[in-house]
């Protein structure tokens, strides 16, 4: 359970996020959708610890993160572009945040590893993949200390189409086992079987928070596009 | 327990890094060279002490700089793990040094170790060692504070620039302009703000050339020569190294990253 409660934030002059309250339950996963600048990834960033909000709390399972560290053991993060130590092979960088960690191996979730084939290439150096096996390496930490919070920043832009199905089928049963998806994507037709609720962000203000079939009905799109489309033109 | 982890990793990474095993040959070769064709002990540690007092400041907090820029995803990475973030860049800080530091000792330390066992040359490998894990420190001080690489370079650049040459020229500058006054108290204080100088000056009174530097040598003597000189001497240095790496801790711990 996340809990943001009255979250400012300024760079330099300008506000990315204003006011910002949003009430996320477990088992739920959530799409955070908005134009480009409309503070999406910093919120993100607030919740992770990266950056330091200017005004409000963020609370997550009721215990406020200011200051905090620990909480993030709770948490994976898949960032929109992952970069590794140049010269540490898949297998050190996996070792390595095992080895940070510390989490005893049958408490691991190592099935996306095992979906992605990765093993096959263990020995691999980071430097010589490409964009989208660095995805997948990504997409793997995020699950693999089994977190109850899962926050993915546009998770497949550089995924083709099956490895992208496996991403999306992973996150769906993550899901129903009471975990919450943390999504933010601009390619919408992928979320539509994918999130329950959808938090639509502008100018660093949220506009809605609505579940999905809510959504739909007010807006009178069956298509998550469409009923975007509809509340940008609306607005 | 965790910071060593990181340690370890950092160094795994650095330690294959092809730059910085090309600088270990170069140190290597260098020494050698001048170990074997020199003649002359003092002559030999006068040279190796030039290259110690410009190249190894040089290298240090250029490469600092240009990996703590190309790690910032890396170290995103740990910001998001349950770890403190004084920890993160502390164990990158001792990963950088204790990698460039390897460097340094198996370049300039093992030619010396093996083939002149003076305390004089123990004193220039002290020495190179304290100006490593100084310009690391500043490197990683910049590094926090800029946000952009280029920038963050450029400042790396102009700050050996600052403390090899333009200091200097400062110094000498300011002698010239107050030569009527007594200048020696000042002058070893003006030393002690830059720590390639007291470095060189450490070393240099170890050599007996001292004395080609007439009075001002002399009071320099006195006053590092001594026993609680050369305490005050490696104190300043250990602070050279204590303030920037404790000034980038406190600026990294409320970051935007």
């Amino acid at each position: 359970m996340i809990e943001f409660s009255h979250l400012s934030k300024k760079f330099g002059k300008l506000p990315v996020l204003d006011d910002v309250s949003l009430h996320l339950t477990n088992g739920k996963s959530i799409a955070l959708i908005g134009p480009n600048g409309s503070g999406k990834t910093t919120l993100i960033k607030c919740l992770l610890g990266m950056v330091v909000p200017d005004n409000g709390t963020i609370t997550v399972d009721g215990s406020d993160i200011y200051g905090d560290w620990s909480y993030r053991a709770g948490l994976g993060y898949m960032p929109q572009i992952g970069r590794y130590p140049d010269n540490m092979t898949i297998a050190q960088v996996f070792g390595m945040m095992k080895d940070i960690r510390h989490i005893p191996d049958q408490q691991l979730d190592e099935d996306l590893i095992r979906a992605y084939k990765l093993p096959a290439i263990y020995d691999k150096r980071m430097r010589t993949l490409s964009g989208g096996t660095r995805q997948k390496v990504s997409a793997c930490l995020a699950f693999l200390f089994d977190p109850a919070v899962i926050v993915l920043d546009e998770p497949t832009a550089g995924l083709d189409p099956v490895s992208a199905g496996i991403l999306t089928d992973k996150i769906i049963a993550e899901t129903q086992k009471g975990k919450l998806p943390l999504i933010t994507s601009h390619i919408l037709s992928e979320l539509d079987d994918l999130v329950d609720e959808v938090v639509y962000l502008q100018d660093g203000r949220v506009k809605f928070h609505k579940s999905l079939p809510q959504l739909r009905a007010d807006t009178g799109e069956h298509k998550l596009v469409r009923a975007i489309a509809h509340v940008m033109e609306n607005a | 327990m965790i910071m060593k982890k990181i340690v370890k990793y950092v160094l795994l990474d650095i330690l294959r890094n092809k730059i910085l095993i090309s600088y270990t040959l170069l140190l290597f070769a260098i020494t050698m060279t001048m170990l074997l064709l020199g003649d002359n002990e003092t002559k030999v540690l006068l040279s190796l002490l030039n290259i110690v007092l410009i190249v190894l400041p040089l290298v240090s907090i250029i490469f600092s700089t240009i990996y703590y820029y190309n790690s910032v995803e890396f170290i995103e990475l740990l910001v998001c793990q349950p770890i403190r973030r004084t920890s993160i860049l502390l164990s990158i800080y001792a990963g950088l040094t204790l990698s460039l530091l390897i460097a340094f000792a198996i370049g300039v330390g093992l030619p010396l170790l093996l083939m002149d066992h003076s305390s004089t040359a123990a004193l220039l490998v002290m020495i190179g060692c304290l100006l490593t894990v100084i310009f690391a420190a500043l490197a990683i001080l910049g590094s926090v504070r800029m946000r952009d690489k280029t920038r963050g370079i450029g400042m790396a650049i102009l700050a050996w620039f600052y403390f090899s040459l333009l200091y200097d020229g400062l110094v000498l500058f300011l002698l010239f302009q107050f030569s009527d006054y007594p200048l020696e108290k000042p002058s070893i204080v003006l030393g002690a703000l830059n720590p390639i100088d007291l470095a060189r000056i450490m070393l240099l009174l170890r050599l007996d050339s001292s004395a080609m530097m007439g009075y001002t040598g002399a009071v320099f003597q006195e006053f590092f020569g001594s026993a609680g000189g050369t305490l005050l001497a490696f104190g300043l240095l250990l602070l050279w190294t204590m303030v920037p790496l404790l000034a980038a801790v406190r600026r990294f711990n409320h970051k935007d990253l």
